[in-house]
């Protein structure tokens, strides 16, 4: 079927659930939302994160947490994307948290005490993206050698790597 | 004292190191190490063609390569907004559930081995061997076959294809019945498995588990029947769910998913549609072989699409499939060029490797190695 455009009017979205609990919340930490190819996904300021995953988990809109990454969007500013792939079992519904980070020093809390999945994931952030997340239990690198310097998967890391 | 069960170990599937800190036969704290298979596949990917990547797809996951591509594929076809026909969507399924059947096999070979009952791995591998001469006959290849496309399948299968995985099917209930004969009543491996790394439902999505673990808690849920894609819907089929969340619970689950996927793939073969296994899409799908020899049109279309590959419109999807593992995910991120900006795989692997460590701690050393198991992993998609 042909792509319909994307629906950014923060209006017509609202009733969908986990928006609509966000909105509910605290109005400021939303700073957008967009529905594109039947998925959901919910622009959330960087302080409100945390708060906004566990307004999400009280309130049973969302009960699990699928995927946790990152995208880096090299000469743009805010440098890094980072999505939060949330799932209800319940509802059968997913919805995507985003985050925008600037590039000089990308710090955010970490999500660990709220869903312990969240634990890998944002170790795999800091090892390959260098996003550093306080509150973390062990925020180590986890793919690549402890003693690597450099962040890999960051856009003007080179491909072949440093030889 | 702190004991290394290095990374190369027979029990521990692949190159896992697990840092043991023990006390006696206790295990007080686990530490996973990963990272000895990184080979940068998420980078690798931005630098390629979308097509390109679908040989990429297939190393993520060794042990069912198509279940990969079907993810990658279904997560790029929804970016583009592509309608695949009805046939290559049927022959999806029931590729991918002999995917499933082939994993589980591998599973429970090496699962019965590490407790003790070697001849097990011996039975499950003939009927992989079967399996990996069907994958063989389809696509060229036994394992990483790269047979799903970006809008349909890579070929049609050739002339004698259903007939041969139709006997396989055939027989394959009783194989089944073979290895439940020889483990399901016996004493030893219930003693083994029952009552070993315990895991609740709560601490199970709280840790994120999905697939069979999940279901072994006793969550029921399962992407396929829950949230369908690439026509799931149309097909009848139970999903094993067990309250107990040991690693015999685990066992059991996987056991009913071979028969399931075996019901499955039988539906999907006596159904079959006919029609084309390709999307009519000319600027994404490379065109019959036979007409990009003759048509003009044609071989313009084929150089373009293989030199400088299709643009895809700007956006992210996130597509998950429910693999022999649990929920396989794909974070497709595109800027309108020909080349992916971010390809991320929530691997299952990677995230129930964390219930691990709440599965071992106060557990008896020998249970760590039942435990690994049952979790199902597979190294290559824990790194990529």
């Amino acid at each position: 079927m042909p792509l319909e455009p994307p629906i950014t009017d923060l209006d017509k979205l609202k009733d969908h659930p986990a928006l609509s609990a966000l909105l509910a919340w605290n109005q400021g930490a939303v700073q957008g939302a967009k529905f594109d190819r039947d998925e959901l996904s919910i622009y959330v300021a960087r302080e409100f994160i945390r708060q906004a995953c566990e307004q999400l988990k009280s309130k049973s809109v969302i009960d699990f947490l699928s995927d946790l990454t990152c995208a880096d969007f090299y000469p743009r500013e805010p440098r890094f994307e980072m999505a939060y792939h949330l799932l209800s079992m319940r509802a059968k519904e997913r919805v995507r948290l985003k985050v925008k980070l600037d590039g000089e020093d990308p710090v955010l809390e970490s999500i660990t005490a709220i869903w312990p999945t969240a634990n890998f994931f944002e170790r795999e952030i800091f090892d390959l993206f260098g996003i550093r997340f306080l509150g973390h239990p062990y925020l180590r690198r986890i793919m690549m050698p402890e003693d690597w310097e450099g962040h890999p998967l960051r856009r003007d890391y080179p491909v072949e790597g440093y030889r | 004292m702190i004991l290394n069960m290095g990374p190369q170990h027979p029990s521990t599937h692949g190159v896992l190191r697990l840092l043991l800190e023990i006390d006696g036969e206790q295990v007080v704290r686990m530490m996973p190490d990963i990272g000895f298979l990184h080979t940068g596949i998420e980078k690798t990917c931005e630098a390629k063609f979308y097509q390109q990547v679908v040989p990429l797809t297939d190393r993520i996951d060794y042990l069912c390569p198509m279940i990969n591509n079907f993810c990658y594929v279904l997560a790029v076809e929804k970016l583009l907004g592509l309608e695949i026909p009805a046939r290559a969507q049927w022959i999806r399924v029931m590729l991918v559930e002999l995917q499933r059947i082939s994993s589980h096999l591998v599973w429970l070979g090496t699962h019965a081995m590490d407790i003790g009952a070697m001849s097990v791995f011996l039975y499950c591998f003939r009927e992989r061997e079967d399996l990996l001469r069907i994958y063989e006959m389809v696509s060229g290849q036994r394992m990483m076959t790269s047979y799903f496309r970006i809008g349909g399948l890579a070929l049609d299968p050739p002339l004698g294809f259903f007939d041969k995985v139709k006997k396989f099917l055939d027989i394959f209930p009783e194989r089944v019945d073979e290895y439940e004969n020889l483990l399901t009543g016996n004493r030893i491996f219930i003693d083994r498995l029952k009552d070993v790394a315990h895991l609740s439902a709560e601490d199970a999505i709280a840790m994120g588990v999905t697939g069979p673990s999940l279901r072994a808690s006793g969550v029921d849920f399962d992407l396929r029947r829950d949230m369908p894609y690439s026509s799931y819907e149309k097909f009848k089929f139970k999903v094993p769910v067990s309250k107990d969340g040991d690693v015999w619970a685990r066992y059991l689950c996987r056991v009913q998913e071979l028969r399931q996927s075996r019901e499955i793939a039988k539906q999907a073969l006596e159904g079959l549609p006919s029609g084309p296994t390709k999307a009519n899409a000319p600027k994404v799908v490379l065109p019959d072989r036979e007409k990009m020899k003759t048509e003009m049109e044609a071989l313009i279309y084929h150089f373009k699409i293989v030199t400088e590959g299709f643009t895809v419109p700007a956006g992210e999807v996130y597509q998950a499939i429910e693999s022999p593992r649990g929920e396989m995910g794909y974070y497709v991120v595109s800027d309108g060029t020909a080349k992916p900006m971010r390809v991320h795989m929530r691997s299952p692997s990677y995230v129930n490797l964390q219930a691990l460590s709440k599965m071992c701690e106060g557990k008896l050393i020998a249970d760590v190695v039942a435990a690994i198991g049952s979790i199902d992993i597979v190294l290559g998609e824990i790194d990529r």
